[in-house]
C-alpha cells in the first residue's frame, strides 16, 4: 500500500545571527491512512519544525528547507507553488496548534471561521456552510451549537476553543490532521476530553493524525506508532507497544525513567537525564545525545549512528544496537537496578 | 505527631474585579503543614492554588482568616518578628524566564535576599554565593553571567539558590517544574528532595502534574474553584480517592503504560464554571457524575471522613 504521507531525508536550517541552526536533520517517516502517529521530543528537538515543513509554514528567510522530499498523495509538497499548497492546506491537511487563543481570529465569529474553510475549499454556499459549521460544532461536542456559532473566541473557554480549532481543521474532512501539542495548554480533565474526541473523530472520519507531544502518557493512550526526536534527529521509531516494552535508545530509556510511576506506593528516586538539551548551533559531530548519554562509546562522539532495524517497523539510531557493541539489554537492566 | 510549621485557618482571598464582581480565589480554607513535610497542592487552572501559596508567604494580603507560622499569628507579629518570618518563608516561581531580572548578574540575583537582610558583605558574601551555586548544581564562575545565558532548568536552579540564600525554613514552590522539559523536571525534583533533607526544608509544592506531586509529596490537598475538596496522605489519595472530583482528576492522568491505557475512565462533562459565579452548594456539583439534590442547596463541610483523610462531599454525610 502506498503511504498517505512520506517524508524522506528532510533537512531544515535556520539562519540566525548566531549562525546556522540545523533544526531538522535527515528526518524520514511515513503516515498511513487512518493511523495516529505521535512525535515526542523536548524543546528544540525539531518536532514542530518537521510538521511545519509539511504545512509549508517555515518562514523563509530565516528558514530554509535544505533537502529531502515530502510526498503526500503522490505529490512532493516541497515542489508545489504557493497557490497549489493553498489548495491542500485546510482542505486535505488540517492543522491544530497548541494555543487555541492565538490561533483563532479574535475579531471573527467562531462559526464564520469554520464556514470560511468550507466556502474556500468546498465551494459551499453561505447557507450550506453555516449548516455544516453548526453540524461540526455539534460533532466536536460544543453544547448549544447554534448560539455558539454566533460567538467570538473570547466567549469560549480554553477547552471549547481547542474543540473549535478541531472543528475548523476537520470541516473539509482532510485526509491528514496535524496536531501540534493540542492539549499542552489544557487542564488534565479537559485534556482527557479532547484526546477522546480526537480518537473518536479519527475512527469516524478515518483521518490520519500526526500528534506532537512531549507527554509519553498522551502517546501511550492515543497513538499507534511513535517517533522519538532529539536534536533534530529521529532517534527511535516503533509501534507504541514496542517502544514502551522494548525501547532501544538510551534517550528513550531516559525519558521513560524520568517520569514518576503513579501506580506504586514505593518511593523510588527519579532517574533524570543529566546535562542540558543540545546546543543546535554546534551540534556534536556524532550522535546528538552522546554528550548526555551514560552509555556513550568513542564512536558515538565521532560518527552519527545509522538506523538499526530492531524488528519490523522498529528502528533505533544508536550504536549500542550494533552487533560489535556491548549488548544494550544489559545496559537497560543496569538502568533498572540503578533505579531501584 | 510532628509540630505544625504553618497553620491556615479559614483563609480567604477575594479579588474585586468591579462593582459587583468578586472572585473568591481562596474561600474559607483551613489546613496545616507539618514541619519537614512536603505538602502537595493540586488543582486545575483557576482553582486558586497559586493564590493560596502567594497569600501564605504574604505576596497577597489575606481578605480574611489567619496564617499561623511557627505557632504565632503572622498578622500580630512585631516588626522584627515579621522580618524574621518573611526571611524564613520563601517562594520559587513557575516561569524561570520571567522571575529573574535580565539585567542583573546571577550572583547579584542570588544575593538579593542577603543584601536586603544585610546578612553578609564583601568576601563572605561572595563565598556564600559560590557555595549556593554549587549546592544547586551550578558552578562558581556562573555568578558573573546573566540569566539569558542559561537554559530553563539552570534558571530554575538559580531561582532555588536565591530562595536558599536567606536560610529559609519554609518554601512555597509555585509550579517549579511546569515550564521545564521532561528530562530536566526530574533533575529539579531530585535537587529539591535533596535540599529538603540537607537544609531541613518544608515545602508547599504547587503543581498540576499529579504524577510529580505524588512522587514528591507526603500529603496532598486537592483544590477546586477556591475550595479544598480533599486532603490526605499522598499514597492514600491515589489508592483511595474519596471525592468524585479527585477520582475524575486521577483517572484523567494519561498512563505511561500502553497496556494499562485501555481502562475505565471517569470523563468529566463540560468545563469548570467561571470563578466569578460559582455554583451554589458544592462547587463541583455541575460536573459531578454523582450529584444529588442536596448538593445544590447545602455547601458540604470539610471534615475528617477517615483517619487523616479529609473531604468536602455530601456522599460522606453520616
Amino acid at each position: 500500500m502506498e503511504h498517505l504521507l512520506k517524508v524522506d531525508q528532510l533537512k531544515v536550517n535556520f539562519n540566525t545571527y548566531g549562525g546556522e541552526v540545523k533544526a531538522v536533520r535527515d528526518v524520514s517517516f511515513h503516515v498511513d491512512q487512518g493511523e495516529i502517529v505521535a512525535i515526542v521530543g523536548e524543546s528544540g528537538s525539531g518536532k514542530s519544525v518537521t510538521v511545519q515543513s509539511i504545512m509549508g509554514l517555515i518562514p523563509s528567510p530565516p528558514g530554509m528547507i535544505k533537502g529531502g522530499s515530502i510526498q503526500f498523495e503522490g505529490k512532493d509538497l516541497l515542489t508545489l507553488s504557493k497557490r497549489q499548497m493553498r489548495k491542500i492546506k485546510g482542505s486535505k491537511i488540517g492543522m491544530i496548534f497548541q494555543d487555541p487563543m492565538t490561533s483563532l481570529n479574535p475579531t471573527m465569529k467562531v462559526g464564520k471561521q469554520i464556514a470560511e474553510a468550507l466556502i474556500t475549499h468546498r465551494n459551499f454556499s453561505k447557507a450550506n456552510a453555516k449548516n455544516k459549521a453548526v453540524e461540526m460544532l455539534k460533532l466536536v461536542g460544543i453544547p448549544n451549537p447554534e448560539a455558539r456559532f454566533q460567538q467570538y473566541p473570547h466567549e469560549y473557554s480554553g477547552g471549547m476553543r481547542q474543540r473549535a480549532m478541531i472543528a475548523i481543521a476537520l470541516a473539509c474532512s482532510p485526509d491528514l490532521l496535524i496536531a501540534d501539542e493540542p492539549t499542552t495548554a489544557l487542564d488534565v480533565t479537559i485534556q482527557a476530553q479532547v484526546l477522546e474526541l480526537m480518537k473518536e473523530l479519527q475512527k469516524k472520519m478515518n483521518t490520519a493524525i500526526i500528534l506532537i507531544t512531549h507527554d509519553l502518557g498522551v502517546v501511550a493512550e492515543t497513538a499507534q506508532r511513535v517517533l522519538v526526536m532529539y536534536g533534530g534527529v529521529v532517534v527511535e521509531s516503533a509501534s507504541v507497544m514496542e517502544l514502551f516494552e522494548n525501547p532501544r535508545h538510551p534517550y528513550t530509556w531516559g525519558l521513560l525513567q524520568s517520569i514518576p510511576d503513579t501506580d506504586t506506593s514505593e518511593k523510588k528516586r527519579l532517574v533524570p537525564i543529566a546535562g542540558s538539551p543540545p546546543d543546535l548551533f554546534s551540534p556534536p559531530k556524532g550522535c546528538p545525545f552522546a554528550p548526555r548519554c551514560k552509555y556513550a562509546m568513542d564512536i558515538c562522539l565521532e560518527e552519527m549512528p545509522t538506523d538499526y532495524d530492531i524488528s519490523d517497523g522498529h528502528t533505533a539510531k544508536c550504536w549500542l544496537n550494533d552487533e560489535r557493541a556491548p549488548h544494550p539489554e544489559t545496559f537497560a537492566r543496569l538502568g533498572e537496578t540503578e533505579n531501584a | 505527631m510532628p509540630k505544625n510549621l504553618v497553620e491556615i485557618k479559614t483563609l480567604k482571598k477575594y479579588f474585586h474585579l468591579g462593582k459587583d464582581v468578586t472572585v473568591k480565589s481562596v474561600d474559607d480554607i483551613s489546613f496545616t503543614i507539618r514541619s519537614g513535610e512536603t505538602f502537595g497542592l493540586v488543582g486545575e487552572s483557576g482553582s486558586g492554588k497559586s493564590t493560596l501559596g502567594k497569600t501564605i508567604v504574604g505576596l497577597h494580603q489575606a481578605s480574611g482568616g489567619e496564617i499561623i507560622y511557627n505557632g504565632k499569628k503572622v498578622a500580630e507579629l512585631s516588626k522584627e518578628e515579621q522580618r524574621v518570618a518573611n526571611k524564613e518563608m520563601q517562594i520559587i516561581f513557575q516561569d524561570p524566564h520571567a522571575s529573574l531580572n535580565p539585567r542583573m548578574r546571577v550572583g547579584d540575583i542570588i544575593a538579593e535576599g542577603i543584601d536586603a537582610y544585610k546578612l553578609l558583605k564583601g568576601k563572605q558574601r561572595e563565598r556564600r554565593i559560590y557555595e549556593l551555586l554549587e549546592r544547586v548544581g551550578l558552578l562558581p564562575e556562573h555568578a558573573k553571567r546573566y540569566p539569558h545565558e542559561f537554559s530553563g532548568g539552570q534558571r530554575q536552579r538559580i531561582g532555588i539558590a536565591r530562595a536558599l540564600a536567606v536560610e529559609p525554613k519554609f518554601i512555597v514552590a509555585d509550579e517549579p517544574i511546569s515550564a521545564l522539559d521532561v528530562s530536566i523536571q526530574a533533575q529539579v525534583v531530585n535537587l529539591m528532595e535533596d535540599l529538603a533533607k540537607t537544609e531541613g526544608l518544608t515545602y508547599l509544592f504547587i503543581a498540576h502534574d499529579l504524577g510529580m506531586v505524588k512522587h514528591i509529596s507526603d500529603r496532598i490537598g486537592v483544590m477546586y474553584l477556591g475550595k479544598m475538596m480533599e486532603l490526605s496522605d499522598s499514597d492514600d489519595m491515589f489508592q483511595n480517592p474519596l471525592h468524585p472530583y479527585t477520582q475524575a482528576l486521577l483517572s484523567a492522568i494519561p498512563k505511561t503504560n500502553p497496556k494499562m491505557a485501555k481502562r475505565e475512565r471517569i470523563m468529566l462533562q463540560g468545563d469548570p464554571p467561571s470563578p466569578t459565579d460559582p455554583p451554589s452548594g458544592c462547587r463541583f456539583r455541575t460536573r459531578c457524575p454523582l450529584a444529588m439534590e442536596v448538593c445544590a442547596k447545602v455547601e458540604p463541610s470539610f471534615k475528617e471522613v477517615e483517619p487523616n483523610h479529609w473531604t468536602a462531599c455530601h456522599l460522606y454525610d453520616a
